[in-house]
This record gives C-alpha cells, sequence and structure tokens, in this order.
C-alpha cells in the first residue's frame, strides 16, 4: 500500500532554515538526503520532491470563462508544504515509522525538528476481480 | 543471463540509426511506422548480435531488418499491439546483407540530416523536439528517454506520439524539406541539441545509475551533425561549447551533488583531453568566419578552461567576448554575466553598478541569478551583511535543489563568520 508523507512547517518557527548556522543546515540537507537513499535502497521509496518557498504559491480558481484567477501571496504564518515522499509499504505502521524518521530531522543545534508528517493513504485502483455491481 | 552488447557496439548502433531511419523514411515516408520498425531492428540487433557477432555489414543488416518489420506492419496491423510479446525472431545468416542500394549513396548524408531537421519541425514545442531526437537521431527507448528527464514512461509515450502526430499534420516534413527549410531549422537542431547537454549538465535529480547520460548524448549527436556539416561553423562552435564546458564536470559538484563555483574548483580535475579537443574544433570553425553565439560562447568557455586559476583569467578578453555575443543575444543572462566579468576587470563597485542597470529588466529584476551575482559581488566588496540578504534572497527564488543549498550556505557561512569572528 502507498502512503503519502507530507512535511508541513510553520511559516514562522524553528524551521527557518535560512537563518541556521552553515553546519547545521549541512547537517539538515546530509539527513535528507540519505533518508531518500535509504528509503530508495529498501525499494519503499516511489516519489518525493521538495517545493519551492511559499512567497510565490498562488491559489487559482477558475473564473466566469474558465480563465484562471489567482489569488497570492499567503500571509508568512500560514503553515506550507515543503515537501512530501510517497511510499510503498506493507503496513501502516511502517509508513508511520517513516514518517517518524523524517520527523526527527535535525534542525538548529543539532536538535530534531519535530515537525508534523501528515501521513494519507494514496488511493488504489480496484482489485483484479472486482465487477461492478457484484 | 543474456549476453550484451559491448559498449562499442552500442555506439555503433546509436551511430547507424540515424541514417537508417533516414533511408527508410526516404522509401516509406510513413514516419511513426519507420520509427517503431527501426527501434526493432535495434533491439533484434541487441539481442542477436551478442551471441552471433556483429554482421559484415551492420547497417545492411538493420535496414534489412527494419524494413522486413515494416512490412510486417502494414500487412498485419495488430503487429505493433503484439509487438511487446513477441520474442525476436531469428534472422537467417543469408538475410543478414545489405540492399546493395542502400549501401553507399550521395543520399545518405542529406537523408541523415534531414531527420534532424525533420526532429525540430518548428510546429513542435521544444520539449516535444528534443525527446524526438533523442528517439529518432539517438535510438534511444522511451524508457530511456523518460528516465532521463524522470517523468513517467507513459506521459514520454504519449509526447512521443503527439510529437509525430503535430509532424504527420503539418506536412512538408520528410522528404519534401527544401533548401530553405534546411537553413531556417538549423538554428532549432542546434538548440534542441544544447538544451539536451544542459539537462544532463545541471541535473541533479533522480539515480545517478539508472540515468541515461544526457550531456554525453548530447555530445555524441552533435558530433555525427558535425560530421554530417563539417562547413558551418555554428554546429562546431556548438561541438566545441559542449566539450569545452564538459571538461569542468567532475570538478563543478561534490561526492553529493554540491555545487561548486568555478573559482573553488580543483583545476586539476579537468578534462584536458577534451579542452584540446574542444580547441581544435574552435579554431577550426572560428577560421570558417561567419561568427555565431555558439562560437563566441566556446571561445569564453575555453579562456576559463586555459587559465590556471580565477585571478589568471583573461577577464579583458571575456568582456570583450561578451558585448560581441549581446549582438547576437539580448538576452539579460549575457548583461549578467558580462557584469561579472567586469567586475573582475574594474572591481566588485562596476559590477555592482551595472547589475543596478540590469535589474530595470523586468525579465531580471525578481530572477534569483542577479540576486545571486549581486550577493557575490557585495560580498567580494567587504558588505558582508547586504550579502547575506541577497544570498538569502536568491536561495528564496530559485527552483534547484543543489543551488538553493549552495546559497543558503554560502549565507549561513557569511553570517557565521560575522557573529564569531575567528
Amino acid at each position: 500500500m502507498k502512503y503519502m508523507l507530507m512535511m508541513n512547517v510553520p511559516g514562522r518557527g524553528p524551521y527557518q532554515i535560512a537563518s541556521w548556522p552553515a553546519a547545521d543546515i549541512t547537517a539538515h540537507i546530509a539527513f535528507m538526503r540519505d533518508f531518500a537513499r535509504k528509503l530508495s535502497t529498501a525499494g519503499e521509496l516511489v516519489g518525493a520532491e521538495g517545493l519551492s518557498g511559499p512567497d510565490q504559491a498562488k491559489l487559482v480558481r477558475a473564473g466566469a470563462g474558465g480563465e484562471p484567477i489567482t489569488d497570492g501571496v499567503f500571509p508568512e504564518s500560514k503553515e506550507f508544504l515543503a515537501g512530501y515522499w510517497i511510499v510503498d509499504v506493507d503496513t501502516p505502521e511502517r509508513a508511520y515509522a517513516i514518517a517518524a524518521e523524517a520527523s526527527a530531522a535535525p534542525g538548529p543545534g543539532g536538535k530534531a525538528l519535530n515537525l508534523a508528517i501528515e501521513v494519507r493513504q494514496v488511493m488504489s485502483g480496484p482489485p483484479t476481480d472486482w465487477t461492478p455491481g457484484a | 543471463m543474456i549476453p550484451r552488447l559491448d559498449n562499442s557496439a552500442q555506439e555503433l548502433l546509436r551511430d547507424l540509426a540515424p541514417t537508417v531511419l533516414g533511408a527508410l523514411l526516404r522509401r516509406y515516408r510513413d514516419f511513426s511506422g519507420c520509427e517503431d520498425a527501426v527501434q526493432e531492428a535495434l533491439i533484434a540487433a541487441a539481442m542477436q548480435w551478442p551471441t552471433q557477432g556483429l554482421p559484415d555489414n551492420p547497417k545492411g543488416w538493420l535496414i534489412t531488418v527494419a524494413t522486413r518489420r515494416l512490412t510486417d506492419q502494414i500487412r498485419a496491423d495488430t503487429a505493433r499491439r503484439l509487438r511487446e510479446h513477441l520474442v525476436v525472431s531469428l534472422i537467417p545468416a543469408d538475410e543478414q546483407i545489405a540492399l546493395a542500394a542502400d549501401a553507399a549513396g550521395v543520399n545518405e548524408r542529406d537523408e541523415t540530416l534531414d531527420l534532424y531537421f525533420m526532429c525540430c519541425h518548428p510546429a513542435l514545442s521544444e520539449s516535444s523536439q528534443i525527446a524526438l531526437t533523442l528517439r529518432a537521431v539517438g535510438g534511444l527507448t522511451t524508457g530511456e528517454i523518460a528516465r532521463a528527464f524522470l517523468v513517467p514512461e507513459g506521459t514520454m509515450a504519449q509526447r512521443l506520439t503527439r510529437a509525430k502526430q503535430t509532424i504527420a499534420s503539418a506536412g512538408r516534413t520528410f522528404p519534401e524539406l527544401t533548401a530553405n527549410d534546411r537553413a531556417t531549422r538549423l538554428p532549432a537542431v542546434l538548440r534542441a541539441l544544447y538544451l539536451i547537454f544542459s539537462e544532463g549538465y545541471t541535473a541533479s535529480g533522480g539515480d545517478e545509475l539508472c540515468r541515461l547520460d544526457l550531456s554525453n548524448e548530447a555530445i555524441r549527436v552533435a558530433r555525427l551533425l558535425s560530421g554530417l556539416l563539417p562547413d558551418r561553423p555554428e554546429v562546431g562552435g556548438l561541438l566545441a561549447l559542449m566539450l569545452l564546458t564538459d571538461a569542468r564536470r567532475a570538478a563543478r559538484a561534490g561526492p553529493n551533488g554540491e555545487l561548486i563555483p568555478l573559482d573553488e574548483q580543483i583545476r586539476s580535475r579537468w578534462n584536458r583531453e577534451r579542452i584540446s579537443e574542444g580547441k581544435r574544433i574552435l579554431e577550426r570553425a572560428l577560421a570558417q568566419g561567419a561568427v555565431g553565439p555558439y562560437q563566441i560562447q566556446a571561445a569564453i568557455a575555453a579562456l576559463h578552461d586555459e587559465a590556471p586559476s580565477i585571478e589568471a583569467t583573461d577577464w579583458p578578453q571575456i568582456v570583450a567576448l561578451y558585448d560581441v555575443l549581446r549582438c547576437h543575444d539580448s538576452s539579460p543572462m549575457v548583461r549578467l554575466s558580462r557584469a561579472i566579468a567586469l567586475a573582475m576587470v574594474n572591481g566588485a563597485a562596476a559590477g555592482l553598478a551595472a547589475l543596478d542597470e540590469l535589474a530595470v529588466d523586468p525579465r531580471l529584476s525578481t530572477h534569483h541569478r542577479l540576486a545571486a551575482t549581486r550577493a557575490h559581488l557585495l560580498e567580494r566588496a567587504g558588505r558582508h551583511a547586504e550579502a547575506i540578504d541577497q544570498y538569502r534572497r536568491a536561495a528564496q527564488h530559485t527552483t534547484n535543489t543543489p543551488e538553493r543549498n549552495y546559497l543558503l550556505l554560502r549565507a549561513a557561512q557569511l553570517s557565521d563568520s560575522l557573529t564569531q569572528p575567528s
């Protein structure tokens, strides 16, 4: 079963990586790199992406003629999605364990950030023996 | 275990792919069908040659097999759907000989060239031109191209299918290209090759092991093109630019993909062989007259490659070359690069003044490169607090992970040195 692990970080607070000392930034980057490599080697990683910062993010809705109506920029205090992993694991417990590991990524002073990682199961296709109405 | 083709045979296969496809297209015209048939012939070769040895005439063998596949397809339309399930049939040895008429000929060069021009049809988007060039000229499989660009195989297959449909409906393709078509499409071909090269050079994501080396592929295809068009100086200019840039590849990234700027690169790790080959090709191109933007950029790359250090670089000459380049390419990135060179000649303040002039250009005012360049010059000028601010600004705006990490670290190191003076 596949799970999406979403790393939501607060707009203010400990995840302001730009203000960390160089050694802490290096440690954080190395942690994330090794984390992805480990998941990949274990055959559990489906995909992972980091997202660019929220300062240029926009909310888009269709206007009356289908044209894009954009809204943004958002207040700094809002939580934002910094990146995600999609993992393919045998049990939900394994997905939680992976999420906990990501949550413990090092922050300033090497201290674990303890970020909240949102874990959501990815919808799957119908089973092979499924027939409509059965 | 299935025996695999050695590298030189794989290279031979890929080198022959455009010629074989060109020969088939001249006779059958159906691009999609011909292209599928050539792919199947390449697969057949990859399976049969390791055990049966290289045929005496590899190109003739491929043309024979591809022609057979194409006629099979025309006979039975279902062949396409069944293709994946078919075990590649063995071809009797007596049929593995060339078609005499196609073995060589005056038209072969034009056929192969027209393939490049068709792949870069003006009706196609750049991403489609690139994908089609890799597939038709490079002889790569859809899966290989998809992995190289980190997109799902189904997405890449659709992109290729749509590209072929666009070409078919746009008309005037193979073999109806006029001399005028060929002249006007050459820049698009060069640009597609350059983009393939850049993708390979700057890409960071993905698993290196299963990722095809796009830079080497672009260089290989540019070499083929240069062999077909030895009298076009910009083709040589592009090949030289690729070689002279690629020469620095081993030095420009650390063990974990972190970016190393030019002034911190260990220059002994630069590839001397590539540099001298690139310089040789550039000199020949420049001697042909008709200087173009690729030759100028190659000349700038050559000046960097020749210099023993950042300080010993011929910066006045680089500024002069950027001035010439501006006449061909008015993009703000050229002016940005010129400002950096100018700072090396006349000092950081002169460079910063040039940047201020650039900042009014809306294409550049919020671009991370402008902030990153300003940060570097401010740091050199000793204005560290402002430099930190600009590094962070640049980090916020870049969408390239290694670059963002580099900029964040640069800001943090400066900031560390301000708070704990050593």
